[in-house]
């Protein structure tokens, strides 16, 4: 098997483009939560190969001048799919003139898009957002909560829709709610930050930085991470493992900056 | 005399009970868990992905990884654990979490919510709000009683885009406490600030809400 492991995100991105991984117009998921956990090193890679029109799919835009606000500034994203994107001026100066697409989910909801995404899954229902903006030109469905239908599991509203089957629930407590349909989210590309990396892929995160990283690391048709740490195979502990290493087609070690946006502390 | 800000969590902090699972809102919310009575156990989830949160760390204990969903560097509990977000909006989803306690622009009578965009200003985004509100068990909303110059929050329909629809349990504000009652379709007024009268509310309050037969002076 060729090495997954690269000196550097330059050398792990240098054949892409002839490989056809990297083309103008593509999607790429970008791990991280604010600036915790997102792939430092990878973002600037891909901000040096030049590529335009992307459209990247990360919970937040980083700030102007680290994480994604790089690829802004450089116009290099012409869609965002994210949560929340609150510390970021250039987005706002960008999107407020028209050149910048947004598409807001709900966090859990875009979470659960990738890791459907990921897992083969096109398609769920998700109470998250009914009767709200985000259910606009959604199908929608009434479905009991699950733990309000122990008994018949949402199977007699099938039943029921074919003219039989009891439309009775488990108990008096349990109503029928709304839920939108959203689809699951696959990309082209998937850079990831991991704490630990051994040279098959398998990766472990780190405390809070491992966020959208192991969802991501399923979810696109090549996928990179870049790791602190970089072990042998079978140096890493098969219990311990996240993310399987089948899931990662390339490794870097770098040195992270790890930048804080708000260093809070307790009083002494 | 209308609550103080402090006093606003002290009365949510009083909403808590021992081994609940708590989802803290960022600003106000946030205030609650200064306010957790000795001897309770109550774990805090932060959405980005750790049950057990803890206070702000020492200056030498710092960590960039290590971080509550308002960005803000924190520690963990012993007993704490770490997860992905799918893992963490799993949990909230899945009716796994027992409060959440958050800000609002604005709450309708019939216990609708909207607290993430105001049209005309930049949207930021609603981060996981409306997953929390669709799947925690228990939905409390702290807010202050009017906006600036006087303008109801507490309203018959909301105005701004909504974060969920009939999600709110329980609003607490300056002047007030409410219980949304689902069977009637309304909240009532259960507790009212000391030296308030109920004509003082309604002129704050657009409104309509029930009173409760056992109306009390908010006790913190």
């Amino acid at each position: 098997m060729a090495t997954k492991l690269f000196p550097d995100a330059s050398a792990a991105f240098s054949d892409l483009r002839e490989r056809g991984v990297l083309r103008d117009g593509m999607t790429v998921m970008v791990g991280g939560f604010g600036l915790c956990g997102i792939p430092e090193h990878l973002i600037l890679a891909l901000r040096d190969s030049g590529v335009k029109q992307l459209t990247c799919i990360s919970n937040n835009a980083g700030v102007d001048d680290f994480g994604l606000g790089l690829l802004l500034r450089t116009r290099q994203i012409a869609k965002m799919i994210s949560s929340y994107v609150g510390e970021n001026a250039t987005f706002e100066k960008q999107y407020l003139a028209g050149e910048l697409e947004i598409e807001f989910n709900p966090q859990g909801t875009l979470a659960e898009r990738i890791r459907a995404g990921g897992a083969g899954i096109p398609a769920f229902y998700t109470a998250t957002g009914a009767g709200t903006v985000v259910a606009e030109g959604k199908e929608s469905r009434s479905f009991f909560r699950p733990g309000d239908d122990t008994r018949f599991q949402n199977r007699h509203l099938a039943a029921a829709r074919l003219g039989g089957g009891p439309p009775a629930s488990q108990g008096p407590s349990a109503v029928a709610r709304e839920y939108i349909l959203e689809t699951g989210l696959f990309a082209d590309l998937a850079l990831i930050k991991a704490h630990m990396a051994d040279a098959f892929g398998n990766l472990v995160y780190r405390k809070t930085a491992r966020n959208f990283n192991p969802m991501m690391a399923t979810a696109a048709s090549f996928v990179i991470a870049e790791a602190d740490q970089v072990l042998g195979v079978g140096e890493m502990d098969p219990e311990a493992v996240h993310t399987p290493g089948n899931y990662i087609d390339r490794i870097v070690r770098t040195t992270c900056e790890k930048r804080i946006e708000q260093r809070t502390v307790s009083k002494p | 005399m209308p609550l103080t800000r402090d006093q606003i969590t002290q009365r949510a902090a009083r909403e808590l009970q021992d081994g609940f699972i708590v989802n803290l809102g960022i600003g106000m919310p946030t205030l609650v868990a200064n306010h957790v009575p000795a001897g309770m156990d109550v774990w805090l989830q932060s959405e980005n992905g750790l049950l057990g949160m803890g206070p702000f760390p020492s200056e030498d204990a710092v960590d960039a990884e290590l971080i509550n969903a308002g960005k803000q560097t924190i520690t963990a509990r012993p007993g704490a654990s770490f997860f992905s977000s799918s893992d963490s909006f799993a949990m909230i989803r899945g009716g796994h979490i027992d409060l959440c306690i958050l800000g609002a622009m604005q709450v309708s009578q019939d216990a609708d919510l909207a607290n993430w965009m105001v049209p005309g200003k930049m949207v930021k985004g609603m981060g996981g709000a409306m997953d929390l509100v669709a799947g925690v068990k228990r939905v409390i909303v702290t807010m202050e009683h009017t906006a600036k110059g006087g303008v109801p929050k507490f309203v018959r329909q909301c105005s701004l885009p909504l974060t969920g629809r009939r999600c709110v349990h329980m609003l607490i504000t300056e002047l007030a406490v409410f219980e949304f009652i689902e069977a009637r379709g309304r909240f009532e007024l259960r507790e009212i600030a000391p030296d308030v009268t109920i004509e003082e509310l309604r002129k704050q309050t657009e409104a309509e809400f029930l009173v409760a037969p056992d109306l009390a002076t908010v006790s913190l």
